[in-house]
């Protein structure tokens, strides 16, 4: 079963003094965790804001949807009331023999136990001008504060590349009426993770967003206007100079780990943590984006720099500090994302290029804005995952269904089950369930529809 | 398109200002025959001075007049009350002889009233046009264009537009306290008696001591602030011009005596009679309410929810709440809004209201029976199976308004766990006024009964219709939009949500489910709930949300980017699915490890 309730034990060892660099949502959820089920001493340090604010939001404090202060997911008063102290310093070195921290401020912090929770950062790939003024990546707030410093009276941005923080900043800078230029290296947007039809139909979204969307180029330089600032980029490919004010930097990100590189962590793209996310140092942990697993899932990847397992690893890493060793399971993989209009939700098994143990049906609006893939099993036809565009689908049920092995057929034919979108909205499950009876000559039909008592049942 | 979009705010701001203007223009004419009063000596009274005054002579304009009449009734008064001690005529009583404080505003009003001449009385329909029709034009021309935009949330600039964006912390107190303090002084001046204001005043310290103080100061804790960085000056302007706007219907209708007789020609189209303040706010809601229905319309193509909810409301406003009650009083029945529940329509068990129907035939009894019927089974059956949303966001005039007019103002609400105390205070404080209130009320119609407990039932009525019947409901209720969100009344006041949100919290199937594991805590829910939920606070948790204050307006469902939230009806498991210690993120069998 997905959900279970936990017994609150707290243990009663002695206290000891649990340290955590890094705020944001993996750390935040180690602190509340350790918090929840101990007495230990809660130290989180980060340079980047006071308080941890949702860094999947950022682009909508640019786009004016909401204040910095509304990002915040907690309060202010609850890390005083949950006795969560909070340091805005950086880290400058950790003496893993001393366990003591180096601040910036030149103040030291002592630990019993570290959690390394550092998050990532832009990559970059050692373009001409790249550090140049009004060149940026979209990670921190102080990334979002240099794009808004620059907006102003801005003609042009450019982005390069694609990817979901691409889209993201394209967005924003659209938002506020500034034309965009994408450069993005794949034929079709995100290609390599998104199925062709999926990609195809989210490019075409992009354009007729107004965005101008440039596919197969790369970013060749970047050119200085003469007094350090950023004034055009010039294709690689062609060779042509688009004129901007503001380069976007978003081919992707890696974990944040450069300066631990000679500390005697292990580290391989991220710090390399076991099942139980110690790293090689003693009473060292990594979680969330920074860390890398060795021990690595069928179907996963060491590094999985996303919201989501940031903050299962900080729940996980939390029993493992209070003495309650748990392995970190990141079960079925799920992810969400939005391109413009156009919501995104993957459950399960969805690669962008089918692998041959698995069989595909998918269906698509006409309008372009609403789709639906399920995977399948080629022999025994049991179903491995759920990609949707523009329609809502329930997390519990794609995932006892995948998890339980169930035959496409079951599933198909009670798909209402699955379906998450508000009332009133038009249901497509017969759409697809067409599909899957033509392509497999078959005549099966919806007996399910949309509705919570059926699911419950379902689900218990 | 964009061109049209700027004529269309043009035309509006045209019609705005001639509607402002025009409170200025025209005079008044009153001959000693127009005076419209029952008693006798109050009449003779009143006419004898103003000869004196030389009321009747002259083309008075219409400040100036209303001041004049308001001196003449006073000069009256005066006369009578030294008459009243030596020539007080056989057989009357000195109460009825000498013109009472009470009676002065009602007797301004009707000596205001169908007096003024002017361009506006000559031609009502060109006002109405360039005003109504203007701004209603302009505003469509505006919102029209819209409907060609992508569907998609339609956000974008909100907290960067100077009338959406809301005040600082200082320059709310600076709306807050002088409205707070102005209504109970100005009902305490009306009035004489202090009980009310004091009861007031001491209830509204001893809470800001509970919640404010003890939180903030003593505990030292810092709330989730909700005020921009900047002070939105339209935002200001907007609701400066509200609250002058529900000051002057609730308090002084007879300097509006130009936008009444504007609107008279279709009130004597409608029920046969001249119109009142009360049909002017009739009939301004329903045009804001459509025309800023269309609007929501055009913000929400993607979205059937919202969409279906708008029509809904627009319905209910024009047809049941507006121009049902009208034709009803034109069929010579009383007028009724069918819609309208008691304790929100706290009249409904006021004397003149039963006797009213009692003695309107059978149509006057069902009227009768179908108020009852509606507060003791239809709000607890319906809201049982559908929440409260059956009634707030689909049904309520007051919701067909915030969701409306004021959906540009929704994120402003305050979601601090200080603002939710507050809350639960106030509007279950309204709640426990309004039932009181209504037992004085009922105990002094059957038995004769006028003071209780040494509390007069009339006075008590005429605090709670004045308090929060036109001070909280409208003036802060609305005019706060820009300040506080647009749900203030909703959220803090009104006696029938806390009724509904009492039955949805205890005894409904109604909940908003949240999708797993997929809430990536971006707040943006949070930010447009209305009511100032915390939505966030639950989703990230994976928690389903049944909050008593939720009026299920759909938007935090609408707004979430990750598809986390669903409005839905069903009671299984409700008691384990909302509790907030659910490990969603590690898998139950590593749980069981601990345990
Ligand atoms: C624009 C954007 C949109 C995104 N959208 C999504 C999405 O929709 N869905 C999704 O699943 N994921 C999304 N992600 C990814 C997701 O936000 C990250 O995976 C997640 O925030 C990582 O959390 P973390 O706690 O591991 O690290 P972070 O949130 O990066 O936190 C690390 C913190 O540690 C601080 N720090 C690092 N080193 C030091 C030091 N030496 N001293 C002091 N402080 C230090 C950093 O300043 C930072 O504040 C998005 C990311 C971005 C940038
Ligand atoms: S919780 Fe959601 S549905 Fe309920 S009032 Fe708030 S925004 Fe509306
Ligand atoms: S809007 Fe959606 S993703 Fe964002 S905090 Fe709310 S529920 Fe979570």
């Amino acid at each position: 079963m997905f959900y279970a309730y936990i017994q609150h034990h707290k243990t009663n060892e002695n206290v000891s003094n649990i340290v955590i660099i890094g705020n944001g949502i993996s750390g935040i959820s180690a602190a509340r965790w350790v918090r929840k089920l101990s007495d230990h001493t809660i130290t989180v340090i980060s340079s980047e804001t006071d308080h941890f604010f949702s860094r999947t939001a950022l682009m909508y404090i640019y786009m004016g949807h909401m204040r910095y202060e509304d990002t915040k997911p907690y309060e202010d008063w609850f890390w005083k009331k949950n006795r969560i102290n909070l340091v805005n310093d950086h880290v400058d070195a950790i003496g893993f023999d001393s366990k003591q921290l180096t601040l910036r401020s030149g103040k030291t912090i002592s630990y019993d136990k570290l959690v390394l929770a550092l998050g990532s950062k832009s990559n970059m790939f050692g373009w001409p001008g790249q550090d140049l003024d009004a060149v940026g990546g979209l990670y921190s707030f102080q990334d979002l504060e240099k794009m808004e410093k620059h907006s102003q009276g801005l003609k042009r941005a450019v982005i390069c590349g694609g990817g979901l923080i691409g889209i993201e900043m394209a967005e924003m800078f659209h938002s506020r009426h500034i034309p965009v230029t994408m450069l993005v290296r794949e034929q079709s947007y995100w290609d390599n993770v998104l199925p062709l039809e999926e990609s195809q139909m989210i490019s075409q979204h992009i354009l007729d967003s107004d965005i101008d969307l440039r596919l197969g180029v790369n970013l060749g330089e970047i050119k200085d206007d003469g007094n350090g600032k950023a004034k055009s980029v010039i294709v690689k490919e062609t060779g042509e100079e688009i004129p901007c004010g503001y380069v976007g930097l978003t081919a992707g990100v890696s974990p944040n780990v450069g300066w631990l590189k000679e500390s005697g962590l292990n580290i391989g793209r991220g710090i390399q943590v076991n099942s139980h996310l110690e790293t090689n140092m003693p009473d060292v942990y990594a979680i969330g984006d920074c860390a890398e697993q060795t021990d690595v899932k069928p179907g996963r990847r060491g590094v999985e720099a996303i919201w989501y397992t940031g903050r299962m690893m900080g729940e996980t890493v939390a029993y493992n500090i209070v003495g309650k060793p748990v392995a970190y399971d990141p079960g079925l993989w799920f992810n969400s994302a939005k391109f413009i209009d156009i919501e995104y939700q993957v459950y399960g098994e969805v690669p962008g290029k089918l692998p041959e143990h698995l069989k595909t049906i998918y269906w698509q609006h006409p309008d372009g804005d609403k789709s639906i893939r399920i995977n399948y099993h080629v022999d025994d036809y049991t179903v491995k995952g759920f990609n949707l565009f523009g329609i809502r689908y329930r997390h519990e049920v794609c995932k006892k269904w995948i998890l339980d092995n169930t035959h496409i057929e079951e599933v198909l034919q009670n798909l209402g089950l699955a379906n998450f979108d508000p009332e009133f909205y038009e249901e497509f499950e017969s759409n697809i369930i067409n599909v899957y009876n033509q392509t497999e000559s078959k005549n099966i039909s919806l007996k399910t529809k949309r509705g919570l008592s059926k699911v419950l049942s379902f689900l218990k | 398109m964009k061109v049209i979009q700027y004529i269309g705010i043009g035309m509006f701001i045209i019609a705005l200002l001639i509607f402002t203007a025009i409170l200025g223009i025209g005079h008044h004419e009153l001959a000693p025959n127009d005076i419209n009063i029952d008693n006798q000596y109050h009449k003779e009274a009143i006419i004898e001075a103003g000869q004196d005054a030389g009321l009747f002579d002259s083309k008075i304009g219409g400040v100036a007049f209303i001041s004049k009449v308001k001196s003449v009734i006073k000069a009256a008064q005066k006369n009578l009350e030294t008459k009243a001690e030596t020539s007080l005529p056989d057989g009357v009583s000195e109460w009825d002889y000498r013109i009472g404080d009470g009676w002065i505003g009602s007797y301004t009003n009707s000596m205001v009233s169908g007096t003024a001449r002017g361009p506006v009385q000559n031609k009502p329909w060109l006002f109405f046009l360039l005003t109504f029709g203007l701004a209603s034009l302009g505003g469509l021309l505006f919102i029209i264009p819209k409907f060609s935009e992508h569907p998609g949330i339609k956000h974008n600039g909100i907290y960067h537009h100077s009338l959406t964006r809301g005040l600082k912390w200082n320059m709310k107190m600076v709306f807050l306290i002088p409205t707070i303090i102005g209504v109970i002084l100005f009902g305490f001046l009306k009035d004489g008696n202090a009980l009310w204001p004091i009861i007031t005043v001491v209830l509204a310290l001893l809470i800001s001591y509970f919640v404010f103080y003890r939180q903030d100061s003593k505990e030292n804790n810092p709330q989730r602030d909700s005020s921009p960085i900047n002070t939105g000056w339209l935002g200001v302007i907007a609701g400066i011009y509200f609250i002058g706007f529900y000051i002057l219907l609730y308090w002084a209708p007879a300097y509006i005596t130009n936008w009444i007789d504007m609107v008279s020609p279709i009130s004597k189209l409608l029920s046969g009679n001249a119109a009142s303040q009360w049909f002017l706010y009739g009939l301004m809601y329903c045009f804001i309410v459509v025309v800023m229905g269309v609007r929501m319309l055009t913000k929400y193509q993607h979205n059937k929810y919202q969409r279906i909810r708008t029509l809904s409301v627009m319905f209910f406003q024009t047809g049941i709440a507006f121009l049902l009650p009208e034709i009803l009083v034109r069929l010579n029945q009383p007028y009724y809004d069918f819609k309208n529940i008691w304790p929100l329509n706290y009249s409904f068990f006021f004397k003149y209201n039963i006797d009213n129907l009692m003695s309107s035939g059978g149509l006057g009894i069902f009227m009768l029976v179908w108020g009852i019927i509606l507060i003791v089974i239809g709000v607890p059956v319906i809201t049982y199976f559908f929440g409260k949303r059956w009634y707030c966001s689909w049904v309520c005039g007051c919701g067909g308004l915030a969701e409306t007019l004021g959906d540009p103002f929704r994120q402003l609400s305050d979601k601090s766990l200080r603002a939710w105390k507050y809350e639960r205070f106030i509007i279950h404080g309204v709640l426990v006024f309004a039932v009181v209130m209504t037992g004085f009320v009922l105990v002094h119609y059957f038995t004769g009964k006028s003071h209780l407990l040494g509390l007069s039932s009339d006075s008590m009525k005429a605090w709670y219709g004045f308090l929060i019947g036109a001070g909280f409901s409208g003036v802060v209720g609305t005019g706060f939009y820009p300040l506080m969100g647009n749900r203030v009344w909703c959220r803090f006041g009104c006696p029938l949500a806390a009724y509904l949100g009492l039955v949805q919290k205890f005894k409904s199937r109604f909940r908003i489910t949240t999708n797993g594991g997929q809430c990536i805590s971006c707040g943006n829910c949070s930010t447009y709930c209305e009511m100032g939920i915390d939505v966030r606070s639950y989703a990230q948790k994976g928690q389903d949300i049944v909050r008593s204050s939720c009026v299920g307006c759909g938007v935090c469902s609408a707004v979430c980017p990750r598809g986390v939230l669903r409005l839905e009806n069903a009671s299984g498991d409700i008691a384990t699915r909302t509790v907030p210690e659910r490990a969603i993120h590690i898998t139950e069998d590593q749980v069981t490890l601990l345990t």
